[in-house]
This record gives C-alpha cells, sequence and structure tokens, in this order.
C-alpha cells in the first residue's frame, strides 16, 4: 500500500515536472512573440516607402498566398492528430500524422522560397526599397521559424522510430506541437497585415 | 475514483481531443475564406474591407489559442499559459500599437 502511494507521488511529481518544461517552453514562445512584434511594427512603419519601386499591390498574388495558408492550416490539424495518437502511445499514428505535418511544412517552405526567388530575379529584392527590406525581413523570420521545426520535427520522427513514445518524448513533441500552432498564428497576422492589406 | 476521472478530465482539456482540432479547424477555414474573398472578390469599401479582416483575423487567433493550444481559466496550468499570453499580449499592443501611433503622428506633422 505505501509503495503504491510512493509512487502515486512520483507519477506526480513527474508530471508536474512535464508540465513545467512545456510551460518553459510557453515563455519562451511568449519572448518571441515579442520579436515577431516588433518586426511587424518595423514592416507598419516603412511599408509605404517604396522608394519609387513596387508596392505591394503590385507583387502579392493572393491565389498564391492562399494556397501557403492552405497548408499551414492543414499542417496545424494533421499536428494535433499526431499528439492524439502520441498520449494514446499509438506509435505508427504518430509518425505516420507527423510525417504528413512535415510534408505540408515542407510545402509551404517550398512555395515561400519559389515567391522570394521570383521577386528577387524580377529586381525586386530586399536591398531594393525600405518596404521590401521589412517585407523579407518579416516573412523571412517567419519562413526561418517553420523552417527550423521541420528540422526538428525530422530529429523528433527518428526519435519516435528508435525509442517509441516514452513519456520524455511525448513531452518534447507537445513542445514541438506548441511552436508549430504558434507558427500557424503569427500566420494568420502575416497574411492579414501584409498580403491582404497590401493588396487592397 | 472519483479523482482519477477529474485528472482524466483536466488532462482532455490540456490535450484536446478529435473533436475540439475539428471544430477548431472548420472554424478557421471559415475565418480564413471570408476574408481573402472579401480582397479579391468583394466590393466592399476599403475601411469595411480593412475592419473587418483585422477583427476575422483577431477571431482566427483566439479560435487558434482555444483549440489548438488549448489556453484556458480552468486549469492550473491552462490558467499560468493563459496569463502569460495576455501580458506578452499587452506588451505587444504597446509595442506594435504605440511605434506606430508615434510614426503616424510625426509623419502627418512633417507632411503638413
Amino acid at each position: 500500500m505505501s509503495s503504491v502511494a510512493t509512487d502515486m507521488h512520483h507519477d506526480h511529481d513527474h508530471e508536474h515536472h512535464e508540465n513545467n518544461n512545456v510551460f518553459g517552453f510557453w515563455v519562451y514562445l511568449m519572448t518571441d512573440c515579442l520579436l515577431f512584434a516588433s518586426f511587424f511594427a518595423t514592416y507598419a512603419v516603412l511599408f509605404m516607402n517604396t522608394a519609387g519601386g513596387v508596392s505591394g499591390k503590385d507583387i502579392f498574388e493572393l491565389d498564391f498566398v492562399a494556397v501557403e495558408t492552405a497548408a499551414l492550416l492543414l499542417s496545424s490539424i494533421t499536428f494535433g492528430f499526431a499528439m492524439i495518437a502520441a498520449h494514446k502511445q499509438n506509435k505508427g499514428g504518430t509518425l505516420l500524422w507527423l510525417a504528413v505535418t512535415w510534408v505540408f511544412g515542407a510545402v509551404f517552405i517550398g512555395m515561400e522560397i519559389y515567391e522570394f526567388h521570383h521577386l528577387i530575379v524580377h529586381g525586386n529584392g530586399p536591398d531594393t526599397s525600405a518596404f521590401l527590406t521589412a517585407f523579407f525581413s518579416l516573412v523571412g523570420l517567419h519562413g526561418l521559424h517553420v523552417t527550423s521545426g521541420l528540422i526538428w520535427m525530422t530529429i523528433l520522427i527518428i526519435e519516435v522510430m528508435r525509442r517509441g513514445l516514452p513519456d520524455k518524448t511525448v513531452t518534447r513533441l507537445s513542445c514541438l506541437s506548441l511552436f508549430w500552432h504558434f507558427l500557424d498564428i503569427v500566420w494568420i497576422c502575416v497574411f492579414t497585415v501584409v498580403y491582404l492589406m497590401g493588396a487592397l | 475514483m472519483s479523482q482519477h476521472d477529474s485528472h482524466a478530465v483536466s488532462h482532455a482539456n490540456d490535450h484536446g481531443d478529435v473533436k475540439s482540432y475539428v471544430i477548431g479547424f472548420v472554424l478557421s477555414v471559415i475565418l480564413t475564406v471570408i476574408p481573402f474573398w472579401m480582397v479579391m472578390e468583394g466590393d466592399f469599401s476599403k475601411g469595411t474591407t480593412i475592419w473587418s479582416i483585422v477583427t476575422l483575423g483577431l477571431v482566427q487567433i483566439w479560435v487558434h489559442l482555444k483549440y489548438f493550444l488549448h489556453l484556458n481559466f480552468v486549469t492550473e496550468d491552462g490558467r499560468a499559459s493563459t496569463f502569460s499570453f495576455l501580458f506578452s499580449a499587452l506588451i505587444i499592443f504597446m509595442v506594435v500599437g504605440l511605434s506606430v501611433w508615434i510614426i503616424y503622428e510625426s509623419n502627418a506633422m512633417m507632411m503638413y
């Protein structure tokens, strides 16, 4: 009896410790929010300074952005399914949904690289005007975050394949899940403020 | 037993289930399609469009926080995350909102 009680106490402590890890990661994400906020403030201040070059109206293609948005949104729900599978200790399901999420994330990044490349070869690189500097910095910062998310996801897929789903791995997946959903929220701000308002 | 049940409930609240993810996804799709449609096809005045897409964007952020990130005021962890988010939102409002206000005012004073 006493050993059961000790075990329960131990479990509780263990869980508390994991929740602390996830909460700590959440606090980091809040500081990351501030980084994005300062990039948004810079964009809001500079977006009219096109130096006689193109403005958002000339270069933004909304149907392209709509597909990017769809890819990111789909990757959010598939990551949710991966987490549900992970909490049920369903290794196959977790790996499958993580792989689907990875593919949607890669589609998003591929499209963003295509867009940046397209702009630069047409002479609208980040060195052209303050507007384009701010645009490349803000959208590029989000793209870098998604890219690091993809690298992190690759590592966790390998970890789950090798070790299965012990508590530590599920905690790591929970942190990446927060990161991934957080980036989707930042993208809502990007498509609303940069693309939709810019195309008006 | 009852303690075990309440633990299971709080567990479900923290991680979400298929239903909550699907509700969040469907709401997000609706809240994404409307602003894109308003800008691409809609025949509204500029002011109406801007206020609508900003409002819909804020509602969609709330949907993501509730259904994907499971922020809540119910569990202890949910409360800690929610309050740290609200604090960040306040700082963000000050950093972005007040910077934009200052710069636009000084811009207006230089021009006229």
